[in-house]
């Protein structure tokens, strides 16, 4: 913005008719992208909420009552609040975002410090480390389900080779070790991204700081925690922040793998399940509202937060 | 940084590489083999094209994959027009509330998509799109159009504004300017988001499985997610892994070619947002 007004006022022209043309052009320009978001965005999420509050059904969303907050609590049956199927689903959410994101952190790490060393046959490195990026999550998640599988599963057939386990793990029909598998794919899908912003950062960071602290004989581990983290934080907690807002909302992965299993079922899984399989739009739209709120809540604080760096930066 | 790499370092990069690199290779050798080889766990593959027969035959996945391209193109072509309009007005002209906009499509691409589920199922069947193409293609722009926007307006806010103002002193309007001086400059830039856009449609896979009903509707991902066997125990993995590697061969090859863009346009998206 800044630089648009120093532009504005350094070049001698006719400057107030072309400014005025130009933010009129502009608004031209912006009509159709505000008016397509409106009508994908703005509208239906609109009418998520409004519906959140009513106790519409799929078969006609047309015929319905305003029950006002009883979808979210009410004395006879709970609502959501009530509802320990939802509280599950909160629960999975919660553990599926901070165990996926906190891993992928790490590896991400790990693997963005081995991608920034100069070695041959390093973009080929990297371009293997984009493949689970690129391959679509439902096809991933198929695959690893194969892989899983509780009787000609590959993993399992490893496990017993290393003799790590004594007898195949029905990975995905176990209760205890079904999100863990859900997680496991999710950090393996998502690493790479995470790895190529810490790359990203990465390769922003001054070599003559690593040279002194060389000379000085500082060790590499206090090298990485007391210069490399350190500066590399911010572009970190961005993508950390990405992420986590992404894994919040998680449907694919546990749907294709495990379905409606109670086990794995996140608060996006909930919403559908109702809105779709139990036709109940009311209920299934307060859950989707609910989880909104606290994506909107976690997005405005990252923003405000944000803005000042931001404003910092340009 | 220091001394030469080890072989500590490259045991690091050979677990790094079959990491990421066995689950489609798997998926691939899986492919390949049908009856009951497949319920052997081998690690070599061999060629039995069975599987990718059985595909086509038992389901309409030419249709699928014919739906999914068509969906996808139209939600990049959208994307991108729009985007560049908007990207040019966001990054080139300062007027108010341009900072609330900016930040109001970032949030939207934060949006949960099942928090838009109920108003655009609504929104879908009173226009009779239920059960088809358009109606995808209407919905996956709340997941393109939000970041391509965001992109293209970094990438643009880069370039040199002395190229705009020879333009705009020798009397071009502030359109001509967009399609003749920055379109070519932005060639790059809309490939890599143009690809981003792609894939995320390419993938999508809630509102697919949401708002159709029948086989030949079906975009590739929801009728991978759905081929089923004679009963929900005997799922037909071979087919399934066929299927998989169709779908998922183009767009490792893809990334693989655009290796650089796609990293540029995702770190323009992140680092910069």
């Amino acid at each position: 913005m800044v630089q648009a007004r120093i532009g504005l006022a350094k070049s001698g022209l006719a400057k107030s008719g072309l400014a005025s043309q130009k933010v009129r052009a502009a608004l031209w320009f912006l009509a159709p992208m505000v008016l397509a978001l409106a009508l994908a965005a703005g509208w239906p999420l609109g009418r998520t909420l409004y519906y959140a509050f009513t106790d519409a059904t799929l078969s006609d969303m047309a015929d319905h009552g305003f029950v006002g907050f009883d979808n979210f609590w009410n004395p006879e049956w709970g609502g959501l609040f009530g509802d320990a199927k939802w509280w599950r689903a909160v629960g999975n959410t919660l553990v599926f975002t901070g165990a996926s994101v906190g891993l992928e952190t790490v590896f991400g790490i790990l693997i963005a410090l081995v991608l920034n060393r100069p070695f041959r046959g390093r973009g080929l490195v990297r371009a293997a480390v984009l493949i689970p990026w690129a391959i679509p999550t439902i096809v991933s998640a198929k695959m690893w389900g194969w892989m899983l599988h509780d009787q000609f599963g590959v993993i399992n057939d490893m496990l017993l080779g290393l003799g790590l386990i004594e007898a195949p793990i029905a990975w995905m029909a176990n209760s205890a070790t079904a999100l863990g598998a859900v997680i496991a794919v999710d950090v393996w899908k998502t690493t790479p991204f995470m790895a190529l912003l810490v790359l990203a950062a990465l390769q922003t960071l001054p070599g003559d700081i690593y040279e002194a602290a060389r000379i000085d004989g500082v060790s590499r581990l206090r090298v990485f925690f007391r210069i490399t983290l350190p500066l590399i934080r911010p572009a970190l907690m961005v993508a950390v922040i990405f992420r986590g807002l992404d894994a919040l909302r998680a449907f694919d992965l546990m749907y294709v793998m495990a379905a409606n299993n109670a086990d794995t079922m996140t608060v996006s899984v909930f919403a559908r399940q109702q809105l779709v399989d139990f036709q109940d739009v009311g209920y299934g739209s307060a859950a989707a509202a609910l989880l909104f709120v606290l994506v909107a809540v976690m997005t405005a604080v990252v923003l405000t937060l944000g803005r000042v760096r931001m404003g910092a930066a340009r | 940084m220091s001394g030469r790499p080890g072989i500590l370092f490259f045991l690091g990069v050979g677990l790094i590489v079959l990491f990421a690199g066995f689950p489609f290779y798997y998926a691939v050798v899986s492919s390949f083999k049908s009856g009951s080889d497949l319920f052997e766990v081998t690690y070599l593959p061999m060629f039995d094209l069975a599987n990718y027969r059985a595909v086509f035959t038992e389901q309409p996945f030419g249709r699928n994959i014919l739906n999914s391209v068509v969906v996808a193109l139209a939600v990049v072509v959208l994307s991108l027009l729009l985007g560049l309009l908007a990207a040019y007005a966001l990054a080139r002209v300062s007027f108010r509330g341009r900072g609330l906009l900016l930040a109001t499509i970032l949030s939207v691409s934060m949006f949960p998509q099942v928090a838009v589920l109920t108003g655009m199922f609504e929104m879908i069947r009173a226009f009779g799109l239920y059960n088809s193409l358009p109606g995808l293609i209407v919905a996956n722009m709340v997941l393109t159009l939000p970041f391509t926007v965001w992109v293209l307006t970094t990438f643009m806010a880069d370039l040199p504004r002395e190229l705009e103002e020879a333009a705009f002193v020798d009397g071009a309007t502030p359109f001509q300017v967009v399609r003749l001086v920055f379109l070519p400059l932005m060639g790059p830039a809309m490939a890599a988001t143009g690809l981003l856009a792609f894939i995320v449609a390419w993938n999508e896979f809630l509102f697919a499985l949401t708002f159709t009903l029948t086989n030949d509707m079906r975009t590739v991902p929801v009728a991978i997610a759905l081929i089923t066997g004679a009963t929900q125990y005997e799922l037909p993995w071979g087919n399934i892994m066929a299927a998989s590697v169709i779908v998922t061969a183009p767009l490792i090859l893809l990334v693989l070619v655009f290796q650089r863009r796609i990293v540029a346009g995702l770190t323009a998206g992140a680092v910069k947002g």
